[in-house]
């Protein structure tokens, strides 16, 4: 029978991990979120009058400053995540044990980025 | 015919390790340490959550001689990920993948990484 798809259609979703480039894709755009917004949040904590209980929650008070956070923690646990994903698979080659780290560490950043964005929403709804 | 003894490849004695592969581990490294520092962000949030005493306690800790050497060591190794993560995107864009390119980028981003360090806490 006729291949009728198209190259685009064969090679989506294919390679050993079956997931196409979307890995690869989503650490450099994640990177460039953090590359952007890790700068902005360095600065602007340096910034602040001092960084005692009130002034960050202050700072966090302002809906620009929590949003901002809100994206720099979302893009750290992604990128987190896809990075420590391959040092596994790099390190630990028994097969049940390397899906077994793969889905702690998972679970680890899902849990970090739920925590992060929990403490900034209740910080900044104080 | 030529008898000098000559050192067969690969000689490992007498290799010379190329800096581009300390940069290669050095990301790695920073990588795993940067993401134990997502874990010390998370804390330091929650900590203003539960409130201000759980708060002084994190910051008085951080502020410690200690803390303050972990907090340099965490902003270098941001700004080394971060250098040699725009040397890695401008390799995605295809440029600078002649080895002497290779080679003088890594020292560009070991120069960056400690100036970017030492305006962070000198200057700003």
């Amino acid at each position: 029978m006729t291949d009728r798809s198209t190259p685009m259609a064969r090679v989506l979703g294919y390679g050993s991990a079956k997931e196409g480039t979307g890995h690869w894709w989503t650490q450099r755009v994640s990177s460039v979120g953090i590359l952007i917004l890790g700068i902005w949040f360095l600065v602007a904590i340096a910034r602040l009058p001092g960084l005692g209980h009130a002034d960050l929650t202050e700072w966090l008070g302002s809906p620009v400053n929590a949003v901002l956070m809100l994206l720099l923690v979302m893009s750290v646990a992604r990128h987190s995540d896809l990075g420590i994903q391959v040092i596994i698979e790099d390190y630990v080659h028994q097969p049940f044990a390397k899906v077994a780290a793969i889905v702690v560490s998972r679970f680890l950043h899902a849990l970090l980025a739920a925590a992060s964005v929990f403490a900034i929403l209740s910080t900044a709804f104080r | 015919m030529n008898s000098r003894e000559r050192p067969l490849s690969p000689h490992l004695s007498i290799y010379r390790w190329p800096i581009t592969m300390t940069l290669s581990i050095l990301h790695r490294v920073t990588g795993v340490a940067l993401s134990i520092g997502f874990v010390m962000l998370a804390a330091w949030l929650l900590s203003a959550t539960v409130g201000v005493d759980a708060y002084d306690h994190f910051a008085n800790v951080m502020q410690s001689v200690g803390g303050r050497a972990l907090l340099v060591l965490f902003s270098l190794a941001f700004f080394f990920h971060l250098a040699n993560g725009v040397r890695h995107l401008i390799w995605d864009l295809g440029y600078g993948f002649e080895i002497p390119q290779a080679n003088a980028s890594s020292w560009v981003v070991l120069v960056v990484t400690i100036l970017l360090t030492l305006l962070y806490w000198l200057v700003l």
